[in-house]
């Protein structure tokens, strides 16, 4: 059988990032295959060269026994390819039957709605998807929206789907609904690329799952003999050897006591953070990482109880937590915790609430020492925050807040989207702070950091925290299985 | 009263073009704030060339082009160099205005802007049909560029509905994104969508030099692009929604021209305030209740 799609030794790297490194991808016809990975493991990228959005470094794509070289999404769609974007590519304003006609030759120059309207109708009936073709997008639900894109790449014919992360946003009863979809799709003889981190539904749905891990194919098997651990096994890896290991110490007293935390995305965290310990946090971006930190730091409210330094704070104000000796890396640095518009020496000034007048000379002087101190590389203390690159900009926030010596940090995604030198820098700074005795929450998406530099690590699932584990009893599969939402 | 309406739309005619052509650049998702100085060069260009030809179709074919002309120039540098889209419409519309103010004197002679005198354009009744009661006075007894803006506003509803290009314009308005998806272009969508604003935009200026008043004098839009741009706004962007508008603002234009014939004692520049004030109230009356195409001034990459 030939093979609906192949590609081959298929690389792409951004700047020193190797997000695909020699990747081998085949779909058959009528057939689900699932491509499972952590968070930046490269399967969106893969995805966007295969449709056309990025271009590739090197390697072949063959769809339909004709390569694809240098096409944009236009010539993806007309070949034969479809793709449903984690954020959908709709109208809002608009009805479901204007979104299909859009760009749609078939739907004629003169729009034929009625006639698309009644192909909609009988679609719809087909695959089970319950849409109305006049229903105004805005007011479908994003379990519905996302059937109105299936919808799209149905009617316009496609042979192969891709499905990048389809399942993030649903609650449990749309994603049933969704899978049903995807088997009739099955059957009526197109090829599925099935994008998730969720091992229940590739289990579930796929005939054959392809493991990402670094850019490369950690693994691939049909989905009949595979066993859930195995998976896990293969998803997470076995290298963890990271320079950055922390030196093994005895935890000092409590220094962060968290019980209960409820809240939107919350429920029930608990833990004990010590003086000298990170707390490493994994996890599947979505499960409450943004929530759990907002709270922490006092950007939002929630429920339970809160114990810095033995002082109840789940009621204080940021300044307060602040006072109390919190620190707080967020992870949209560029929104929280940087005005872009100001110098580098006026963004390291302001924390200091310290009297009413400022003092430029001695602002500057600061603002050169911590330069050097944290390897900022800029022209100098009045370049502005604008013009810095993200591991540049990162520098900053985390010397600006390290620099307060707190005695407890919050750090969310504080290496997202660095290059290795870059990360490297703001893990050593971390672990540094550690030994210095503070008490370090590190949120991450990224396991392998996680597992590198806590001395234990926690998974966060659902709002809560599935388990806790030492560094010394680090057991791989139980952590891709907590992941995974499989307690 | 029949006069009276007749005159409302006689007047409204250069308002719904000129907001006819903001539709399709609002909807594509560019501001409108061009219009004035479209409309203006279009009434410039329409009087030079019908007065240096003699002839009508060549004004208004050049009323036309000099309006898209001044597309052109807002498209390049809003799209293409991603500014600001009211402060490039702002500074267009008094580029145009210093423009033409120049170029009719150096038309003319020592110093003195060229003298242009047309017949305006006459109304065509319309055989048979102008004879019907009162439909045939309010709609079959006009001059031929009011006509023109009625089919125009019949075929921009057409052509926004029912087209894929329409549909494909409305989109790029919203969500370019998705009609990049989809395999659109949008950054030229909005290009051409500017220039035809620019076009018919301008023909609303001819109507002013050809069909009104017969000559060209300086600044003689007088706001009338402005007032074409709240009446496209509170028309929701539907081209009937806001022949509507302009229509409103003709009869009170209209109802002006009435007080002052019978003498009344208000100055005439506080009658000829009057659709600027309704506008004024009907826009504030509006509030936030207008919803703009969701991403109109967004610039794209
Ligand atoms: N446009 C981009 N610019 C720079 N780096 C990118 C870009 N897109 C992806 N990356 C990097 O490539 C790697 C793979 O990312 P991605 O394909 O999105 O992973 P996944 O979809 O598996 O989470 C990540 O390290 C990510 O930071
Ligand atoms: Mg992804």
């Amino acid at each position: 059988m030939v093979p609906l799609l192949e590609m081959r030794g298929i690389v792409r790297t951004f700047g020193a990032v190797r997000a695909n490194d020699g990747i081998d991808l085949d779909v058959a016809a009528g057939r689900i295959v699932g491509l499972l990975g952590e968070n930046g493991s490269g399967k969106s990228t893969l995805m966007k060269l295969l449709f056309g959005m990025l271009p590739p470094d090197s390697g072949t794509i063959i769809f339909k026994g004709r390569e694809l070289s240098g096409h944009r999404p236009a010539e993806a769609m007309l070949a034969g390819l479809a793709m449903i974007h984690q954020h959908f590519m709709l109208i809002e304003a608009m009805s479901v039957v204007d979104n299909v006609m859009l760009g749609w030759p078939a739907a004629g120059k003169l729009l034929r709605r009625a006639a698309v309207a009644n192909q909609i109708r009988g679609a719809s009936a087909r695959f089970g998807l319950d849409l109305d073709p006049d229903a105004k997008v805005a007011n479908l639900p994003l379990g519905r929206r996302q059937r109105v894109e299936i919808l799209k790449a149905i009617l316009r014919g496609a042979d192969l789907l891709i499905l990048d992360e389809p399942t993030s946003n649903l609650a449990p009863a749309e994603v049933a609904g969704l899978l049903t979809i995807l088997r009739r799709l099955r059957e009526e003889g197109r090829g599925i690329v099935f994008i998730t981190h969720k091992l229940p539904e590739v289990l579930d749905v796929c005939d054959e799952v392809v493991v990402l891990r670094a850019g490369r194919v950690a693994g691939r098997a049909p989905v009949a003999g595979v066993s859930r651990a195995a998976l896990a096994e293969m998803m997470v890896g076995r290298d963890t050897t990271h320079a950055h290991s922390p030196d093994p110490r005895p935890p000092g007293a409590v220094r962060l006591a968290v019980r209960g935390l409820r809240g939107p995305g919350l429920a029930g965290v608990e833990f004990d953070l010590h003086a000298g310990e990170i707390l490493g946090v994994a996890g599947v971006d979505g499960n409450g990482q943004i929530e759990l930190a907002d709270t922490l730091a006092g950007l939002r409210r929630g429920e339970g109880s809160i114990v810095l330094n033995g002082q109840e704070i789940a009621r204080a104000s940021v300044a307060a937590r602040m006072q109390a000796g919190l620190a707080y890396l967020p992870a949209d640095r560029a929104q929280t915790s940087l005005v872009r518009a100001m110098t580098i020496a006026e963004n390291f000034g302001l924390r200091d609430h310290a009297g009413f007048l400022l003092h430029p000379a001695a602002r500057t002087a600061h603002a050169k020492e911590l330069m050097t101190a944290y390897d900022v590389r800029a022209p100098g203390p009045q370049t502005v925050a604008a013009r810095l690159s993200g591991g540049n900009a990162q520098k900053i926030v985390v010397g600006r807040e390290l620099d307060r010596a707190p005695s407890v940090v919050i750090a969310h995604q504080a290496a997202w989207g660095l290059d290795p030198g870059a990360t490297r820098f703001v893990l050593d700074r971390v672990v540094d702070l550690r030994n210095r005795g503070a008490a370090v929450l590190y949120i991450s998406s990224e396991l392998e950091e996680v597992l590198a530099i806590g001395d234990r690590v926690a998974v966060l699932s659902g709002g809560r925290f599935a388990g806790i584990l030492s560094r010394d009893k680090i057991d791989l599969g139980q952590i891709g299985l907590w992941m995974a939402g499989q307690a | 009263m029949m006069d009276f309406l007749a005159a409302a739309i006689r007047i409204a005619t250069p308002l719904l073009l000129a907001a006819l052509g903001g539709i399709l650049s609002e909807r594509a998702g560019v501001f409108a704030v061009g219009l004035e100085g479209m409309m203006l060069a279009g009434a410039f260009a329409a009087a030079v060339t019908a007065w240096a030809a003699d002839n009508f179709a060549a004004g208004i074919l050049a009323s036309i082009a000099g309006g898209a002309l001044v597309g052109v120039m807002v498209a390049i540098v809003t799209v293409r160099m991603r500014a600001d889209n009211m402060v490039t419409g702002l500074a267009v519309n008094i580029l145009v205005a210093g423009l033409t103010s120049f170029l009719a004197r150096s038309a003319g002679q020592g110093g003195r802007p060229a003298s242009i005198h047309l017949t305006p354009l006459a109304a065509w009744p319309i055989p048979g049909l102008s004879d019907l009661p009162i439909l045939g006075p309010l709609l079959f007894d006009h001059p031929p560029l009011t006509y023109l803006a009625i089919v125009a506003c019949v075929l921009m509803t057409l052509f926004l509905g029912r087209t894929q290009i329409g549909l494909t314009l409305r989109a790029t308005g919203e969500n370019p994104e998705a009609v990049f998806a989809s395999g659109g272009n949008p950054k030229l969508v909005r290009m051409l969508a500017v220039i035809a604003c620019g076009g018919i935009a301008g023909l609303g200026g001819a109507v002013l030099t050809l069909q009104q008043v017969g000559t060209f004098t300086d600044n003689m839009t007088g706001g009338r692009g402005y007032l074409a741009l709240a009446s496209l706004i509170v028309g929701r962007w539907t081209p009937v929604g806001a022949a509507a508008a302009c229509l409103v603002f003709g009869a009170a234009d209209a109802f002006g021209l009435r007080m002052q014939t019978f003498g009344l004692p208000a100055s005439s520049y506080v009658l000829q305030m009057a659709p600027y004030l309704i506008a004024l109230l009907v826009l504030a009356s509006l509030g936030r209740a207008t919803r703009l195409p969701a991403s109109i001034g967004r610039p794209l990459d």
